[in-house]
């Protein structure tokens, strides 16, 4: 996902302006997300950070906290803080109390296991932090044949504190995947019930999403349906504005959000122990621009590392550059491609042309994991009993079939 | 629509400005919304604008006629909607 959640603008100039320049980057991001931990409670079959074990040379406290001055000093509005499972953290409160006293905003990210009644007053207290919860399924039996056992219940019960304490707007977050596409109108029943704002992005084939991607990315069909589900229900829904890649099955601009791929130009990732990536789903060496401790710090590595100079530079259409929606999807997801070992200068592997699907077909060599932090020994793909399912639990009655929605922009 | 030029604004006291080669972002920590100012007299009408005793004032203040505030004033009646902006003298609630 491009990280980018907001509502739009003054229009003084027109906007492909200022897309060209955020496509040149800007003097920081706009935001940024930070896995502060690779440990996790959970072990989701598509993490996208491959998360289970605490890496040992995580960032201590101190170093967390130059980071954050560092990012209040070059006014990085907030931080999406992710990881892993942050809150297992010792000093996650103490890192989100730093933040906001140093005007850097923080949304985090969790699957809920430590959001008690205790804490959900705390965060209730604060304007300057925003939660997130995950959730893969609008019923257990879809959201626990992904996440795991009990992360239904564990997730709801963090809403359920979040709704008592009088916590405003928590988000509820959803990867869409084929299992879960037709729930979208169930998920936005449940965030409604729980004051919250539904939040769908993207499947990447990211980390342990590399090994399950085949069987859970939606459908070409099912891709269609939820571009009509987003134009039509979108205005009440964040997206990220991960699904870029689909906005050439409608009209320019039909597909709310920012289109373009923010890695390296609006957006980034901070790492456990301190790697700066492109984007959060590109984790691997290939986009690996540089170190907060080993190189001259955060700005540095954002400012001047060779990898974002190069994503800042125009960019070849290579393949797609006789396609017609190229100026709609500019060619899609760069970590979908290189993860499902498609070139980079080609089309997405969900185009809605069809092309991605062909060039699946081609003989291709998928990326080897650069980090691994699964737990246990598995080193594989995760099996996954997911396709004996029945796809599509009872949905409410007399629900409408699903539309979409999308969102907006930075 | 609800924006009044002749009135007295100014930022709201959860807003930070960043400024950008081509303008400014904006970003509301209440409401958790980014905005963008798409050109460089546009933030300075926005900067100022606690300064003057109403908008009018602020963007003849940055060099914009009368005549020509029109993109201006809708710039902050879209600001003023999405709570970036509010009267002088009211409460700031997110």
């Amino acid at each position: 996902m491009t990280p980018l959640d907001s509502a739009l603008a003054p229009v003084v100039q027109p906007v492909p302006r200022l897309v060209e320049q955020f496509e040149r980057g800007l003097d920081a991001p706009i935001c940024l997300t930070w896995e502060l931990t690779y440990a996790c409670n959970l072990a989701c079959v598509h993490c996208l950070s491959s998360s289970g074990k605490r890496d040992p040379r995580e960032l201590s406290t101190r170093q967390c906290k130059d980071i954050i001055d560092e990012l209040e000093r070059m006014q990085v509005f907030y931080v999406n803080i992710g990881g892993g499972e942050p809150t297992v953290r010792p000093d996650f409160w103490e890192l989100v109390d730093y933040a906001t006293a140093h005007h850097v905003g923080v949304k985090f990210s969790t699957n809920g296991v430590r959001i008690t009644p205790e804490v959900a007053a705390r965060l209730a207290s604060s304007d300057y932090v925003d939660v997130q919860i995950s959730l893969d399924g609008a019923t257990a039996e879809v959201n626990d044949a992904v996440r795991g056992d009990g992360s239904f219940a564990m997730a709801t019960r963090a809403l359920e504190n979040l709704a008592a304490a009088g916590f405003k707007d928590a988000k509820i977050s959803v990867v869409v995947t084929r299992h879960n596409v037709d729930q979208l109108d169930e998920f936005a029943a449940l965030a409604a019930q729980y004051g919250a704002t539904l939040r769908i992005t993207r499947l990447r084939p990211s980390g342990r999403g590399a090994d399950v991607w085949d069987e859970l990315h939606p459908t070409a069909e099912q891709q269609v349906q939820l571009y009509d589900w987003l134009v039509e229900r979108g205005d009440r829904v964040l997206t990220g504005d991960s699904f870029f890649h689909l906005s050439g099955l409608g009209a320019p601009g039909a597909l709310a959000g920012l289109n373009l791929c923010g890695a390296g130009r609006v957006v980034c990732l901070i790492d456990p122990v301190g790697d700066v990536y492109a984007c959060p789903f590109a984790i691997h060496d290939r986009f690996l621009a540089g170190n907060v401790l080993s190189d001259s710090g955060f700005d540095d590595v954002w400012k001047n590392a060779p990898l974002f100079r190069e994503l800042r530079e125009p960019q070849s259409a290579g393949a797609c550059s006789s396609c017609g929606h190229y100026d709609s999807c500019r060619g899609g997801c760069m970590a979908a491609k290189f993860f499902t070992g498609l070139p980079l200068d080609g089309p997405d592997p969900e185009c809605v042309e069809g092309y991605g699907v062909r060039a699946l077909e081609r003989e291709r060599l998928k990326p080897k994991p650069s980090g691994d932090h699964s737990r246990g020994t598995k080193q594989g793909p995760i099996p996954l009993v997911l396709t004996s399912k029945p796809p599509r639990p009872n949905v409410a009655a007399g629900a409408a079939p699903s539309r979409l929605c999308n969102e907006s922009p930075v | 629509m609800t924006f009044d030029p002749d009135a007295s604004w100014r930022l709201h006291h959860q807003v930070a400005v960043r400024p950008e080669p081509f303008g400014a972002l904006l970003y509301h920590f209440g409401t958790r919304k980014l905005s963008f100012l798409k050109n460089r007299t546009i933030v300075e009408v926005v900067n100022s604008l606690s300064d003057h005793p109403d908008a009018r004032s602020a963007c003849r203040a940055a060099g914009i006629d009368d005549a020509q505030q029109a993109p201006y004033l809708h710039a902050l009646d879209v600001l003023a909607q999405s709570k970036m902006l509010i009267r002088e003298g009211t409460h700031d609630s997110a």
